[in-house]
């Protein structure tokens, strides 16, 4: 049988394949090439990006938990300067689309970042990161209010030409509203979901387990909870979904495009396999060869016909 | 270069209560392995618990391809390692991370090891033997039987002195005795240290007492342990009032200049 076609587009990005990195998990690339071909990518999600660089929370910021872990990071990087100067110039060597995740404390500096990004060589899209559960300002607190989150990718898309993904949480009443807002706004796709709030104890000390007491949990834990919202939010609107949660497997990331996502992230478990990113971009078109499909575009949101 | 490799048990000892000894045929790991460095463990492949464990290399047979690892129980993931048996294959990443910076040929280093933390000081102290160094290595100890190295029976090609809490074996005290007793009298031109936190912050103190350079093994739960996810993180501050900041230990460590490390 012909090759299976692997290709897809998220909002005019073009991807060789559906499989991307989630942010915060693959850090800006470099760390990883030691042990996986950054070009068999479909795209790479770089670490969160702020304006200015962040010191970040104290340790411990993980904590495993059953088929998960929760950490706390708090957005530790070296700023968007760096980031533009430093860790892009090693990403353009490769055929390699970059999104780079961007955060910020107020609306301004989601504008700003969006600003100093764009036209950047090398830059392919935005992810805006209204979602992180790990900082006091921003992230979360524009991520739960459908005007908050409007207004943030309402001042992205003004300051940008760049292709905008939107990255939503799952710590809200109805993801379909919040998705809902951010498209009505100008978003160009949505990724989902961002870490579900959580918490664990350590008994022995009598103490939360993390320094920032909570934190977000990732990992095949939440995958069903992931699968549930791109779900929702597939059936609710038009729009490119990214879907993240817990994926390890080739046949975890396929529940996830069979739910509604045009591509998925690979996150925590880049972690405990290096190349998970590439077992499952092979596991993908075997299953495609396996079940006679010859272009992935057929099994985007095929759970869903009836 | 740090390579993800199936590496098989060799050999799979306990030596003392939680204690074992496990050796891997590694050979792409153990020809560039040097002292203070760590592989990064898949101790099942199930999903629960989910992360590689980090353990510091205790040694290596370059010509035998073999990599030993000393390590303690403490959690699942040692749960599941030690039942690993010879023929089994691990999912072994490495030499991962910044190993010690080795001294001059001739100068005396004193290595502190506390408790499993004696680990990579015995790799150390064999590299540092061949290199004309004079080595003392001081382990300390809850017990006798809890030691980890330095029991009867056990040799090394260096000096060695023990500390236990109980008294039950060498000194009745904690290690840091034993170092300050050296410090005030020969004295040492370099102190390596691996060990709890108390053991650390105690050696910092003295080794600033006593003007001696000294680096640090550190030990933080890890998410990747490649310096993506910026989880194991310790604090520092640099001399020339450097701010603070937080350092991963997979990349940037596991070890680190002692006046570096910030103890709060």
């Amino acid at each position: 049988m012909i090759k299976p076609n692997l290709a897809v587009d998220v909002a005019g990005i073009r991807m060789k394949n559906p499989v991307t990195t989630a942010s915060g998990t693959f850090g800006f690339g470099s760390e990883y090439a030691p042990f996986v071909d950054l070009n068999r990518l479909g795209a790479i999600v770089v670490k969160g990006t702020t304006l200015l660089p962040r010191r970040g929370n104290p340790p411990p910021r993980i904590v495993e938990t059953p088929a998960g872990i929760l950490n706390a990071i708090g957005l530790q990087n070296p700023g968007v300067d760096h980031f533009i100067e430093v860790a892009l110039p090693y990403l353009r060597q490769f055929d390699l689309p970059v999104i780079v995740n961007i955060a910020g404390d107020t609306v301004e500096d989601y504008a700003a970042l969006a600003a100093r990004l764009d036209g950047v060589p090398g830059v392919a899209g935005l992810e805006v990161n209204i979602s992180c559960p790990n900082v006091k300002k921003g992230g979360l607190a524009f991520g739960a209010d459908p005007d908050s989150a409007a207004a943030v990718v309402r001042a992205v898309k003004g300051a940008t030409r760049l292709p905008v993904v939107v990255k939503l949480s799952p710590n809200v009443t109805s993801i379909v509203r919040l998705a809902e807002a951010v498209v009505e706004a100008g978003a160009d796709a949505l990724s989902m979901i961002n870490t579900l709030l959580g918490m664990a104890i350590d008994i022995r000390r009598r103490r939360p387990a993390l320094a920032n007491v909570m934190g977000g949990l990732s990992g095949p834990a939440i995958r069903p909870v992931a699968v549930r919202a791109v779900w929702q939010v597939y059936q609710a609107l038009k729009v490119p979904i990214v879907g993240m949660g817990g994926i390890v497997t080739a046949e975890d990331a396929l529940e996830f495009i069979m739910a509604g996502a045009t591509a998925v992230a690979v996150g925590t478990a880049n972690f405990i396999n290096p190349r998970a990113t590439t077992d499952i971009i092979e596991g993908i078109e075997r299953f495609l060869v396996e079940e006679g499909v010859s272009d992935i575009q057929e099994l985007i949101g095929a759970a869903h016909m009836s | 270069m740090a390579v993800d490799i199936p590496a098989e048990v060799v050999q799979q000892e306990q030596v003392g209560p939680g204690l074992y000894r496990l050796s891997l045929y590694a050979p792409q790991i153990t020809r560039s392995a040097v002292p203070g460095q760590f592989v990064y463990i898949r101790c099942t492949d199930n999903l629960d618990p989910l992360l590689r464990r980090p353990i510091s290399i205790h040694g290596v047979n370059r010509g035998r391809g073999e990599l030993f690892l000393l390590y303690q129980v403490v959690g699942k993931g040692t749960a599941l390692l030690a039942g690993k048996r010879k023929g089994e294959r691990l999912g072994v990443m490495g030499p991962l991370g910044r190993g010690f910076t080795l001294p001059a040929p001739g100068q005396r280093v004193v290595l502190v090891g506390g408790g499993i933390g004696v680990a990579p000081l015995v790799f150390l102290g064999q590299e540092l033997v061949q290199r004309n160094n004079q080595v003392c290595l001081l382990v300390g100890a809850r017990s006798a039987h809890q030691l980890p190295v330095g029991k009867e029976g056990y040799t090394a090609p260096f000096e060695l002195a023990v500390a236990t809490d109980d008294g039950s074996c060498g000194h009745h005290g904690p290690v840091t005795d034993l170092l300050e007793k050296i410090l005030a009298g020969e004295g040492a031109d370099m102190v390596y240290a691996c060990g709890p936190r108390g053991m650390l912050r105690q050696t910092a103190s003295l080794l600033a007492r006593y003007d001696v350079p000294g680096e640090f093994s550190l030990e933080e739960r890890m998410g990747c342990g490649v310096g993506a996810c910026l989880s194991c993180v310790c604090k520092t501050a640099g001399k020339g009032g450097e701010p603070l900041q937080y350092r991963r230990v997979c990349v940037e460590g596991p070890v680190f200049p002692a006046e570096q490390l910030v103890w709060d």
